[in-house]
């Protein structure tokens, strides 16, 4: 721990800031006029990489090695603006919450398309010339790239700000940031403006992915790690702010440099690692700046949206057509691994089916009628899991206790989270739920010790009365059902209508004595809990238990399975998870393509059935004559 | 002048004996010495007035005279600089929205808020829970409860035959009729209705209000409410108070209003009010 050390470390943090720069003020620059957040960002930063190791190899002795950079970089900004014109243009009206899961699909199109395009393998670019050798600091090296990357973030912030302050451009896309149905008002034809942004947010996530080429090779992991990391960067200066994104990478990167030179340091007697930090600390900054200024350091408080989601229909108890169909599909549930007993996959498979449903329909509490869409849902599911499979390893208690605890723990956690997270909404509160989530993920994945790490903890099996898969298919779905029937249940009751109420109109709601914050606090907890019965029956029913289900991509197939099945219907979430579930299995066993073929339908299902299949149904039924209902 | 207009020194000495020997009931709620201030500038500067059981006070005044800052002090969004609001007796700055509906204050918004994804009839219900102290319930039926209650408050707005409807499918006008219900539920002593017209078309609006005053009569309840629309103030208001520039310039019936000096000069306009020096007239402090 030396000074010169902690200069080097300085230095890295600031060459790490300026590419965090470059694809963050893109990101922001895009949700501040489209009030897009563009999922995909990451995989425009990936692509960046890929084309300009494409580029340089082909193009570098013809036009040489800067020119083929700056070339890729305007290659994703096409690539940009040909997103912006045939998808995005046919979602601006859609909620939110569908056009991230557009662009989700869309990050795993593109994905897909680059192991198709450039193979798994990862590709080392060249060196940059003149650049390639290092400078002598306190008697330390420091590779020259770095510091000239170092001097690229100002330079671009500097160069946008020209343009946002000096030209006509600039100032409209200054005005659509702050009012773009006022700038729409005054005949600004907001088509070429919104796809210009969007152009140039790719060519900003491009470049700077090109420019670490000489630095990292190309790799198709690249994009959910860099969407993670701007997200926090746009979210920590400010949605929509410039200066705010550059002030939030320094800040973070400088934080994790510093954490990176701590390394081990013993307080009082404890170690603490400072460097494994590093996994968690942009997460911890976000959490605490949504706490403290839940707009960001430079944002401000969002102007009330004029278009939010779309007014649900009152919930309806069942009918008697409804009840008679969940009937028959239970009984059809009871009976089908004794139907089905000359292949045992169809009830394992059903077993990972019933509980991604009883996830979803836990997921939905939250986001449907309570309204916060949630991006950290499986942080409850995993640490219940590691709850039960922890009590019944360590603490020696009986499976069935730990499945009686195991949502205790999720709810007790939920408790914890939700309260912080009930204070902010939009995407201010799927950001810091996303954020804990990173933080549960962290925590499990690094402690070793009690966790087992990246391994995960094995030998988590069902009593002896459960051990055979099909009992074990029969007792999930007693309990898969008596969830969602109490989910159902909770939700006709007073404390759902006030959920509901509070969702609508918290002004209203307060102004009748209700405490909106509290009622989403506890349905909060309630959602959580119950995800943590779904995560216990997971790992009994695996035997093991690893750090990836309570990961940001578990999070997130929650939330595909209830956009896919339809936030206002109370049997979306069961449908899609099915769906998702069955189609994920399905696809995933035929083709080496399943990401693109999965991004694919959720695009397909986004553009034509916004309102979910559930929901679709439910059109189609509306329009039945009375009689057949 | 009335009492709305008086030193504020006088009022702040809490002797309660003094206001109330000249009035026949004891003030519903009594606002003294109220102010607030953004920023450098004064939106409310010390105004008093006090509202009796069963009286329709209007709060008027041209745009940017206080008159939401102060409405928002008396129901809780605005937390007040100086100054107290107290009904009957009780001190309402520092409470929250929510514990000042508990001591009996109704209200409506300038735009209606309704529950948009409930129906009309679900939109009392909840009203009516809230009142009972059943929303932490987690099993009971909400449909059920109270069901009849809750038409006859909707009987009492005439929206009891649109009651299933979803509250996202009426027009703005029944919208607001149902607010009323929403606001009623738990039998407020006070309702604040800011602007309760607003949107509304001249042949609503006085059906709206003769409503209100029916209410009024029929369960002595208090309103006050700020409004734009003359003629409806002078149709419809017991007692009219004027703010202008963050305070209160005249007080009294509506026909003394209409002739008030200070107010037409207000209304209409010789461009003193918005000078540094307004002439002090009668009614100023």
């Amino acid at each position: 721990m030396s000074f010169s050390g902690l200069l080097i470390q300085l230095l890295n943090g600031l060459a790490g800031a300026s590419t965090l720069f470059l694809v963050a003020a893109g990101l922001s620059l895009i949700f501040g006029v489209t009030r897009i957040v563009n999922f995909a960002h990451g995989s425009f930063y990936m692509v960046g990489i890929y084309l300009a190791y494409s580029a340089v190899e082909h193009l570098a002795g013809s036009i040489g090695f800067w020119p083929a950079l700056l070339l890729a970089a305007l290659g994703v900004g096409v690539l940009g603006a040909l997103v912006e014109v045939l998808l995005l243009r046919r979602i601006y009206h859609v909620p939110e919450l569908f056009q991230l899961l557009a662009t989700f699909a869309l990050a795993l199109v593109i994905k897909d398309v680059a192991l198709y395009l450039w193979g798994p393998e990862e590709l080392l670019g060249p060196r940059a010339p003149g650049l390639s050798g290092s400078v002598e600091l306190l008697g330390r090296k420091f590779p020259a790239y770095d510091l000239f990357l170092i001097v690229v973030g100002p330079v671009v912030l500097g160069l946008l700000w020209l343009l946002l302050t000096r030209t006509r451009w600039g100032t409209l896309v200054r005005a659509a940031t702050q009012d773009r149905d006022m700038v729409a008002a005054l005949g600004v034809n907001q088509a070429w403006l919104f796809t210009s942004v969007f152009a140039l947010g790719a060519v900003l996530a491009g470049l700077g992915g090109a420019l670490q080429l000489p630095r990292e090779p190309a790799s198709l992991e690249v994009d959910l790690h860099t969407i993670g990391a701007a997200f926090v960067v746009v979210v920590v200066g400010g949605m929509g702010s410039i200066p705010g994104a550059f002030v939030a990478a320094l800040l973070i990167a400088e934080l994790k440099a510093i954490c990176i030179w701590l390394g081990l340091v013993n307080i009082g007697g404890f170690e603490i690692s400072f460097s494994k930090l590093t996994l968690v600390v942009e997460f911890l900054v976000m959490a605490a700046v949504l706490i403290v200024r839940p707009w960001g350091l430079l944002g401000r408080p969002p102007a009330a949206s004029r278009h939010a989601s779309a007014v649900e229909a009152p919930l309806n108890p069942p009918g008697r057509w409804m009840r008679t169909v969940s009937l028959v599909l239970v009984a059809a549930m009871t009976v089908l691994p004794f139907v089905t007993a000359g292949s045992p996959y169809v009830t394992v498979l059903a077993i990972d089916l019933l509980v991604a449903a009883l996830l979803a329909a836990s997921l939905h509490f939250i986001m449907g009628p309570g309204g916060m869409h949630s991006f950290g849902h499986a942080a409850y599911f995993g640490l219940a899991a590691y709850g039960a499979a922890l009590l019944v390893r360590a603490a020696g208690l009986p499976m069935e206790a730990a499945i009686a605890l195991a949502p205790l723990v999720a709810g007790a956690f939920a408790l914890l989270f939700g309260w912080f997270a009930v204070r902010l909404s939009g995407v201010y509160l799927a950001m810091l739920t996303l954020a804990f989530g990173q933080i549960a993920w962290a925590i499990v994945y690094q402690w070793d010790g009690v966790t087992g790490g990246s391994n995960g903890l094995t030998g988590v099996w069902p009593a002896p009365w459960l051990a055979d898969k099909r009992t074990y298919y029969l007792f999930t779905l007693a309990l898969v059902v008596a969830g969602v029937w109490l989910l159902r249940r909770v939700l006709f009751s007073p404390f759902g209508m006030a959920m509901r109420a509070g969702r609508d109109s918290p002004l209203r709601a307060d102004a009748i004595g209700i405490d909106v914050k509290r009622v989403h606090w506890f349905a909060f907890a309630i959602g959580g809990a119950v995800a943590g019965i779904a995560g216990a029956l997971f790992a009994f029913s695996k035997g093991s238990i690893s750090p990836e289900s309570l990961h940001v991509a578990k999070s997130i197939d929650a939330l595909v399975m209830v956009l896919l099945g339809g936030v206002q219907t109370l049997a979306g979430p069961i449908v899609g998870a099915v769906s998702f579930t069955w189609l994920h299995d399905t696809v995933a066993r035929n083709t080496e393509y399943w990401r693109a073929m999965l991004g694919g339908i959720i695009l397909v299902l986004v553009l034509l059935f916004p309102q979910g299949i559930a929901g679709y149904a439910q059109r189609l039924i509306a329009r039945l004559p009375r009689s057949l209902r | 002048m009335s009492a709305a207009t008086e030193r504020p020194d006088v009022q702040a000495s809490r002797a309660p004996a003094a206001g109330l020997a000249t009035r026949p009931t004891a003030p519903l709620l009594q606002v003294s010495g109220l102010g607030k201030s953004f920023g450098g500038v004064r939106a409310v500067d010390g105004i008093d007035f006090d509202i009796a059981p069963g009286e329709l006070l209007a709060l008027i005044g041209p745009n940017g005279a206080g008159k939401s800052t102060t409405f928002n002090m008396v129901n809780g969004q605005l937390r007040a600089d100086r100054g107290s609001i107290r009904l009957q007796g009780r001190e309402l700055i520092g409470l929250a929205p929510r514990a000042i509906w508990k001591l009996g204050v109704g209200r409506t918004f300038q735009i209606a808020q309704t529950f948009a994804s409930l129906s009309v009839l679900e939109n009392v219900q909840m009203a009516l829970l809230s009142a009972d102290q059943h929303v932490y319930r987690l099993f009971a039926r909400a449909s059920a409860h109270r069901r009849d209650d809750a038409l006859a408050l909707l009987a009492q707005v005439g929206m009891a035959a649109q009651a299933l409807r979803p509250c996202s499918e009426l027009a703005y006008g029944d919208v607001k009729r149902v607010e009323l219900a929403v606001a009623m539920a738990h039998n407020p002593t006070l309702l604040l209705m800011d602007e309760p017209t607003a949107g509304m078309a001249p042949r609503e609006r006085n059906e709206l209000m003769a409503l209100t005053r029916q209410l009024v009569v029929e369960r002595g309840m208090a309103v006050l409410f700020t409004e734009h629309s003359m003629d409806v103030v002078f149709a419809h208001a017991d007692r009219v108070i004027v703010l202008a520039r963050g305070r209160l310039i005249a007080g009294g019936t509506p026909a003394e209003i209409r002739d008030h000096p200070k107010v037409q000069e207000v209304y209409f306009g010789t461009g003193r009010t918005f000078e540094k020096k307004a002439p002090v007239g009668e009614g100023s402090r």
